[in-house]
């Protein structure tokens, strides 16, 4: 545990790409292989499920540092990371065992799960007792589900594959879908030969690169290099069919079981050995898809009921097929894999298995009008494929492209601030805008995102010396910034005063040059909704 | 009892002896605990302070001014209040300034640390009825290893920066930081360089007698030279900036309270962070309010709320005197050395606040708008 915690520090302590990896493959190379599972399961970005309440942690942190809720409380808002306030606040123990990574999380971790929470409490106040403030943070962030340290999926199988001298596509294939972190785990990462594939697994996705909104893809060369489809607000799936089983995966790697059941049934008609790469989409039953608004509805349910399966109904666009027969595809240019798709799904003939409709144009100009006219078909642009090129691994640039059209904007004024997470802790990052409404300001958005991080530190620096009132850790401040929102979409909310809610809102721009009553007004913006 | 200050827009305010301790903008008579420009402003006619940061104040602050020193522990009167100076182990000549007018005691501490350090006389106790304090790093996260400890680290991280062939750069503020960061350095381990702006501080601290390892200015090194092993000394601001590239490869610290949170480290995109102030941290802040035992705490500048609600569960008679809290960089900018140019903090004007404010639906809002990152985690949204 402590060669953990050293790593973690490790590679906190550097600000290079090239540390952070020679940090990992240090450990890497020493660690015991189901350390190294657990390392690599941390360190790729899964999390444990919730062994205790945060809530909890925060109520025994306050208790052990003797200090009161609310101060517990300030701490946390300045430092912004649950573990690290706990690293500080509560007295400091000593590294008091050598248990490895694997004795900690079986022993002591994964247990408290389960425990009743006098027997958790205990269990805690022996863990902040036996660990220094240094290694505690560690653990602290392995209990919470917080760990990030600047290390992407990527990098961390990079570091496995230099370590063991094999290919990083191939681990980054084993790390996918879900896998249990133990030895024999992490003995299959490693191991040279392949086709120990699990049914379930899926391929690393492809990712597209964006093509600036202004620019000109022209100079991504000829356009009967490219292909083109409409890109939808959707859901990324990945849809295997495998021993008469089906699995769809969502690409942040969740398997989304029984939540699109009309797509499985569907899927139990294609033969085994089949992946598809495409998209989940609410459409009508002429085809048209439906705004995003509606598939909305769908997510996150985990069953669906009767009535919702009637009235958004479900269907996956494959775009891409990605393993036929058993046999992996993905090295074959898009063209040759696409007219495999398209045999395949003329022999399978399932309304709610359809493929992608391709835009054929002769010049880059006549995509262009079309992606003009993509809100038309609530569409947010177009996604243009080199014909050519494999199927990759990750964000690799130029295999595709995604073109978006612009996005909506708004001049909104800021007015209220609270201080931020992570990174941005103890700074005031995460704003509420609002927009006028008869002489009033009706807050419709929070952003996060956009500001360079100099303007973060003076809008920081006005929050604090503008704050009207504290309600705990928001502030309202004296409206005066006015700011750019773009922003994906937008539909109506009965839960918003505004009775907008906007999809992806993000700072475009600080407009200096207006002042608050210059904002945009509620029925501006309510103009901007699609008409229904 | 007659109180002796009371709060102004201008800061704290002396009716009786008509002057201002530590004014936000120029006034007629400024008494000064210490040289940083967030407490030492231009343009006032007339400065009162410590003989010991004489050599400071006089090189941040315009000549045509008067100038008063006076040794710690010495007073002079004004319409019959007391006034003296005693040591607030800040920086080389902080004080805080004692008050007194009919047996009456108030005290304002500047900024203070009870640690001892190298280049200033340290803190003392300062029995009073009301006590002035700061609060800067008053969180219960704010606790600082023993200076020993952390100069151990530093030297070890500068030892194997050298070890590697690299160059090590080490920011902290210019006047105050620096100095004291110098005279923590093993300089058996290589070379120490400053910045400009390091430079002058440095200077102005041995010409008030404070002993310091040798340094050379990087400024005064003409054509190629091998920077591997070399200490530089420099201000925050030279950070991510063209003047870095000549030294090769660098590894990069940063000296500073802040730097005990991770994200306040990260932010800074430096290598390293060592948790170095010359602040109290919350224990000391707590042992400093008991030691001077006065009827009542005055708490400003930084989690003034934050410690006199604290003060107050624990009986006594406390109020936050200011509501801004403190930031990073507001500290940095105090500390920069400008020489006698009018200085921009927080001049921003105040804009007129009669606008209605509505009502908090935020948490509605996060109901529904969670972070873009995260509701693209859980649709799993698209490729692209």
């Amino acid at each position: 545990m402590i060669r953990f915690a050293r790593l973690y520090h490790a590679i906190d302590a550097t600000t290079k790409t090239s540390g952070k990896l020679s940090a990992m493959e240090a450990y890497f190379a020493e660690a015991s292989f189901s350390d190294a599972a657990w390392a690599i399961y941390f360190l790729a970005g899964n999390k444990p499920r919730q062994l205790v309440p945060t809530k909890c942690l925060r109520q025994w942190a306050a208790q052990e540092a003797d200090i009161a809720a609310w101060l517990c409380d300030e701490a946390y808002h300045a430092v912004g990371d649950l573990a690290e306030t706990i690293s500080l606040v509560v007295p400091s123990g000593v590294d008091a065992q050598s248990k490895t990574l694997t004795e900690w999380l079986d022993q002591r971790l994964l247990p408290l799960r389960g425990k009743t929470e006098e027997q958790q409490r205990a269990d805690v106040s022996d863990i902040w007792r036996e660990t220094s403030p240094a290694t505690r943070l560690v653990v602290m962030k392995l209990m919470t589900g917080a760990f990030r340290v600047g290390v992407s999926k990527r990098l961390a199988t990079r570091a496995i594959a230099n370590c063991w001298n094999i290919p990083a596509d191939g681990v980054a294939h084993r790390l996918m879908g879900n896998w249990l972190p133990t030895a024999d785990f992490f003995e299959q990462l490693i191991a040279s030969e392949t086709g120990d594939t699990t049914i379930s697994q899926p391929y690393p996705f492809c990712l597209a690169h964006p093509i600036e909104v202004d620019s000109d893809p022209e100079q991504l060369g000829a356009v009967d290099e490219y292909a083109a489809e409409w890109k939808w607000d959707e859901i990324r799936g990945q849809l295997i069919r495998r021993a008469d089983q089906t699995f769809i995966w969502s690409r942040g790697e969740e398997l989304m079981e029984r939540r699109w059941p009309e797509i499985e049934t569907a899927a139990e008609r294609l033969p085994n050995g089949t992946v598809l790469d495409g998209e989940i989409l609410a459409t009508e039953s002429d085809g048209r898809v439906l705004p995003f608004a509606q598939l909305q509805r769908r997510i996150g349910r985990k069953t669906v009921g009767k009535k919702l399966l009637k009235e958004v109904p479900v269907v996956f666009h494959a775009f891409d097929l990605l393993e036929l027969s058993g046999q992996d595809l993905r090295s074959l240019p898009w063209e040759k894999r696409r007219q495999e798709l398209d045999a395949l799904l003329d022999r399978v003939v399932q309304p709610q298995l359809q493929r992608t409709e391709l835009l054929n144009a002769n010049s880059w100009n006549e995509w262009r009008l079309l992606r003009a006219a993509s809100r038309e078909h609530n569409a947010e642009g177009l996604m243009i494929k080199r014909r050519s090129a494999p199927y990759d691994v990750g964000r690799s640039r130029g295999t595709w492209w995604k073109w978006k059209i612009a996005p909506y904007t708004i001049d909104a004024v800021l007015i209220y601030a609270q201080k931020g997470h992570g990174k941005r802790a103890s700074l005031f990052t995460d704003y509420t805008f609002a927009v006028w409404d008869a002489g009033q300001l009706v807050p419709f958005a929070k952003a996060y995102s956009g500001l360079a991080d100099a303007e973060i530190r003076q809008v920081d620096r006005f929050v604090r010396q503008h704050t009207q009132e504290s309600f705990g850790p928001v502030r309202s401040v004296t409206p005066t910034l006015v700011m750019e929102l773009a922003f994906e979409g937008l539909q109506r909310s009965t839960r918003h005063k505004s009775g907008i809610a906007t999809r992806f809102p993000r700072i475009v721009r600080w407009r200096h040059d207006k002042l608050a009553q210059d904002a945009n007004t509620l029925q501006e913006l309510l103009a901007l909704l699609p008409v229904e | 009892m007659v109180q002796i200050l009371e709060k102004t827009a201008l800061g704290l305010y002396c009716r009786i002896g008509d002057f201002f301790v530590d004014p936000q903008q120029p006034v007629e008579r400024a008494v000064i605990s210490h040289a940083h420009s967030d407490h030492a402003r231009w343009g006032c006619r007339h400065y009162l302070s410590s003989r010991e940061g004489e050599q400071l104040l006089r090189m941040r602050l315009s000549s045509d001014a008067e100038f008063q020193f006076l040794d710690y522990g010495k007073s002079i009167s004004i319409h019959g209040v007391r006034i003296s100076f005693h040591p607030a182990g800040h920086i080389l000549g902080s004080s805080q300034v004692r008050l007194e007018y009919h047996g009456r005691i108030e005290v304002v501490s500047g900024d203070y640390k009870l640690e001892h350090d190298a280049t200033c006389t340290p803190w003392e106790p300062v029995a009073c009825h009301r006590l002035v304090t700061e609060s800067t790093f008053g969180l219960p996260v704010y606790r600082w290893e023993s200076q020993a400890e952390v100069f151990a680290s530093i030297n070890h991280w500068w030892q194997e920066c050298r070890d590697a062939g690299k160059c090590s750069v080490l920011y902290g503020y210019a006047v105050g930081k620096s100095q004291r960061l110098l005279a923590g350095l093993d300089a058996t381990i290589g070379n120490i360089f400053t910045h400009g702006a390091v430079e002058k501080g440095v200077a102005a601290y041995r010409r008030s007698g404070v002993q310091l390892p040798p340094t050379r200015h990087v400024g005064e090194v003409t054509g190629r030279s091998d920077w591997r092993g070399a200490m530089i000394l420099a201000v925050p601001s030279a950070h991510g900036t063209p003047w870095l590239r000549k030294f090769g490869a660098i590894e990069s610290a940063m000296a500073s309270g802040w730097m005990a949170i991770r994200g306040a480290r990260r932010r800074r995109s430096v290598d390293r962070g060592f948790v170095l102030s010359d602040h109290v941290d919350w224990p000391s802040l707590l042992t400093a309010v008991k030691a001077c035992d006065p009827e009542e705490v005055w708490v400003t500048h930084g989690y003034a709320a934050v410690v006199a609600r604290y003060l107050q569960e624990q009986g006594r008679n406390a109020i936050s005197i200011d509501s801004n809290t403190r930031s990073e960089e507001e500290d940095e900018i105090a500390s920069e050395i400008v020489g006698s140019e009018v200085e921009a903090v927080g001049s921003s004007a105040e804009t007129d606040s009669t606008e209605t404010s509505t009502a908090l639906d935020v948490d509605a809002l996060d109901q529904d708008i969670a972070r873009p990152e995260a509701v693209e985690q859980s649709n799993g949204e698209s490729s692209a």
